[in-house]
C-alpha cells in the first residue's frame, strides 16, 4: 500500500456528538482509482466518516489531505474535486434536468455545454428521455439514479456515496448495485460508499473497512477481508465462524500443510512454514456430503465433521460443523440441505478446495 | 298581526345596515378620492414596512431555522416574543423613542408616515423571521448537505434553502403584511390620524365608524377584507401547487 500515494488520506480523526466519541479512526487511505466501502452496521461511524473526509463535516480532531493537500471544509477548490450521493436523493424542486444541472451551475460551466454534459449523463444512468420530468415524481429508483447523474456530471475526482442503495427495494436495488459497480469502474472514479450491506461492500468495492463502534476492525482487499475475519466480531458480522488459529507445518509444492487444532487444513500462502495464522473459509466454498459417500473431487479438505447446528437463511441453510476442533461452516441450499438429511449431531464430510482457504499472519 | 312588530323592528334597523352597503359599493365605484388616497397609503406604508422586514427576517429567519450559532436561543426568544407582541405596545415604544424628549426625537419623524413604517417593520419583522425559521427548518438537513456537496458555497447554499422553502418563505412574507395591513394601534400612536398625511383604511374606518359615517367607514372595511381574500387565495394557490421533498 505504501507505494500508491493516496488520493485521500485522513489520519488520526475522531469525532464527537454531545461528548460521546462517535469516530476514532486513526488512519484512512484511499488510492486514486479504487473503490473502498466503508462496512458496518449502523451507528458504526462509517457515514460520519464520510463526510469528514468529504470535507462536509469538521471533525473533533484530526486531518484529512487530499492529493497530498491538507484540506478542511472551506478548502473550495478540494471541495470542488468531489460530489456525494446519499442514502435519501433529495432532489431539489425542478425537472430532472435542473437537478442535474445544479453543480455544473455552481461552476459556471456555459448552458450549452451544461446541456450537453446534463443530456449525455441523464443517458449514462439509463434515464434516457426523462430530462425534462418534474423530479419529485420520480420512482426511488429513478430518483437515485438522478442523485447519481447529478454527482457524476460533475466529473468529480472522488465521488462519496453513503447507503445509495439501502432505501430501494431488492429487486431493483440489486439491479442498481450491478448498474452502479460498472459506471463506477467505467469511470475510473475513486470513491468513499458507504453501506452496511456485505454482499454490496463486495460488488462494488476494491477494498473495504470493517467499522464497528467508530472504529476500523478490518481494513485490506475485499476478498481478504471477508473471507479472514480476525476476531470474533469480525466473524459474526461477515457470517463466518470465529476465526480459526494454527501454524504452517509444512510446504509441498506450494500447498501449505495448516495445523489448526490436529486437524490439517491445505491451503495456498506465501508464508513460511513455522509462522502463526489465521484462516478462514467462506461457508460458500465448503460443500457438504453424506458420511458415507465420499465423492470424486480434487479438494485438498475433505474433513470428517458434526453438525453443530442448522440454521435457514431464506433460499439456503447455513450449516455449523465441527471437525475435531475446528469450527466453521458450510452455506447449503435447501434442496441439497433435505438430500443430505442433516440433522445436529450427525455426521457429514465437508470439502473445501486449498484456494478457498484465506491464510494470513496471526497478530 | 302581532308577530310583525319585532319583524318590522329589526327590519328598520337593517335599513340602516343596508344603506350603509349601498353608499359603500358606490363610494368604491365612484372611485372617491378620499377613499383611495387612504387605501393607497395604507398600501404603500404596509408595502414598504413589509419590504423592510423581510431584509431582516430573512436573513435571521434562516440563521434561526438552520441551526447553530451563539445567542440563537435568545434569538428565538426575542423573535417568539415578537410575534406575540400587542401592536399597540410596539406602537407605543416606537412613539417613545421618536417623540421630541425620545432619543431619535431630533429626526422629527413623529407623526409621519416613516414613523408608521417604523412601527409596522417593529411588528412584522419577528413575524417575518419566526416563520421563516419554521419554513427553513423543515428543510432535511441532507439536502443542504447534498448541496454542499455538489460544491455550493454558503450564500448558494442558503439560496437554494431558501428557495426550496419557498413557500413557507411567502406564507412569511404574507404573515408579516397581513399582521400590519389590518393593525389600527400602532399607526394610530405613531401616526397620529392626520387627514391627508397620515390617515390608513383602519384608523380611518375608527374615525368614520364614531363620526357615525358608516358607508364609509364599511367601505374601507370591504377593501381591507377584499385584500385579506386576495392574499389568502394567493396563499391556498401557493400551497397547493407546491410539491413536497418527500415522496
Amino acid at each position: 500500500m505504501s507505494d500508491r500515494t493516496p488520493l485521500i488520506l485522513a489520519e488520526g480523526i475522531s469525532q464527537k456528538y454531545r461528548r460521546r466519541t462517535v469516530l476514532d479512526v486513526d488512519r484512512f487511505e484511499v488510492a486514486e482509482g479504487e473503490t473502498h466501502a466503508l462496512l458496518g452496521p449502523s451507528g458504526a461511524g462509517k457515514s460520519t466518516l464520510l463526510r469528514i473526509v468529504g470535507l462536509l463535516e469538521k471533525p473533533a480532531s484530526g486531518r484529512v489531505t487530499i492529493e497530498g493537500r491538507p484540506a478542511t471544509h472551506r478548502s473550495r477548490q478540494a471541495r470542488m474535486m468531489m460530489a456525494a450521493v446519499f442514502q435519501k436523493p433529495y432532489l431539489f424542486n425542478g425537472t430532472v434536468a435542473e437537478n442535474v444541472a445544479y453543480g455544473l451551475k455552481l461552476r459556471g460551466v456555459s448552458t450549452a455545454e451544461r446541456e450537453r454534459r446534463v443530456r449525455e449523463t441523464v443517458t449514462r444512468v439509463g434515464l434516457d428521455g426523462m430530462v425534462d420530468a418534474s423530479a419529485l415524481t420520480l420512482s426511488g429508483g429513478e430518483a437515485q439514479r438522478v442523485a447519481l447523474a447529478r454527482a457524476l456530471v460533475l466529473d468529480p475526482r472522488i465521488l462519496l456515496l453513503d447507503e445509495p442503495l439501502s432505501y430501494l427495494d431488492p429487486l431493483i436495488k440489486r439491479q442498481l448495485v450491478a448498474e452502479f459497480s460498472r459506471i463506477l469502474h467505467d469511470s475510473g472514479v475513486t470513491t468513499v460508499y458507504v453501506t452496511h450491506d456485505q454482499d454490496e461492500a463486495m460488488v462494488v468495492a476494491d477494498r473495504l473497512s470493517i467499522m464497528h463502534e467508530g472504529r476500523f476492525v478490518r481494513s485490506g482487499a475485499v476478498d481478504e477481508v471477508m473471507s479472514l475475519p480476525t476476531d470474533e466480531w469480525v466473524a459474526d458480522f461477515i457470517g463466518m465462524e470465529a476465526p480459526i488459529f494454527g501454524r504452517i507445518v509444512a510446504i509441498d509444492e506450494g500447498v501449505a500443510r495448516i495445523d489448526c487444532g490436529g486437524v490439517p487444513v491445505y491451503a495456498i500462502t506465501s508464508l513460511a512454514v513455522g509462522t502463526d495464522v489465521v484462516v478462514g473459509v467462506r461457508p460458500e466454498d465448503v460443500t457438504l456430503f453424506q458420511s458415507n459417500g465420499l465423492p470424486v473431487s480434487s479438494a485438498r479438505n475433505i474433513l470428517r465433521c458434526v453438525v453443530e447446528a442448522i440454521e435457514p437463511r431464506g433460499a439456503t441453510a447455513r450449516i455449523r460443523v465441527c471437525s475435531g476442533a475446528l469450527p466453521f461452516a458450510a452455506s447449503v441450499s435447501r434442496a441439497s440441505a433435505k438430500e443430505l438429511q442433516l440433522e445436529v449431531g450427525g455426521e457429514v464430510i465437508a470439502m473445501f478446495k486449498a484456494t478457498a482457504v484465506r491464510v494470513g499472519a496471526a497478530s | 298581526m302581532p308577530a310583525a312588530t319585532p319583524l318590522y323592528f329589526i327590519g328598520s334597523h337593517m335599513e340602516v345596515i343596508w344603506s350603509a352597503v349601498v353608499e359603500a359599493v358606490q363610494l368604491i365605484t365612484s372611485g372617491a378620492p378620499y377613499l383611495f388616497e387612504i387605501i393607497f397609503l395604507s398600501l404603500r406604508v404596509s408595502t414598504v414596512a413589509v419590504g423592510i422586514a423581510m431584509i431582516i427576517g430573512i436573513p435571521v429567519g434562516y440563521l434561526i431555522g438552520v441551526g447553530r450559532f451563539f445567542g440563537r436561543r435568545l434569538t428565538l426568544v426575542i423573535v417568539n416574543t415578537g410575534m406575540g407582541l400587542p401592536p399597540v405596545v410596539a406602537g407605543l415604544i416606537v412613539f417613545m423613542f421618536l417623540s421630541r424628549s425620545g432619543p431619535l426625537g431630533d429626526l422629527r419623524l413623529l407623526f409621519s408616515t416613516p414613523a408608521m413604517v417604523i412601527a409596522q417593520v417593529f411588528i412584522s419583522t419577528p413575524l417575518v423571521a419566526g416563520v421563516t425559521a419554521a419554513a427553513i427548518a423543515s428543510v432535511p438537513l441532507e439536502l443542504r448537505l447534498q448541496a454542499r456537496s455538489l460544491g455550493a458555497s454558503w450564500w448558494q447554499e442558503a439560496l437554494l434553502t431558501v428557495t426550496e422553502a419557498r413557500r413557507g418563505v411567502m406564507a412569511a412574507v404574507v404573515a408579516g403584511f397581513g399582521g400590519i395591513i389590518s393593525e389600527v394601534g400602532a399607526v394610530m400612536i405613531v401616526g397620529g390620524n392626520i387627514e391627508g398625511s397620515t390617515r390608513v383604511m383602519t384608523t380611518a374606518i375608527v374615525l368614520e365608524a364614531r363620526k357615525g359615517n358608516f358607508g364609509t367607514a364599511l367601505a374601507l372595511g370591504f377593501i381591507l377584507i377584499g385584500i385579506a381574500f386576495v392574499i389568502n387565495g394567493l396563499l391556498t394557490t401557493l400551497q397547493q401547487s407546491g410539491a413536497r421533498y418527500e415522496r
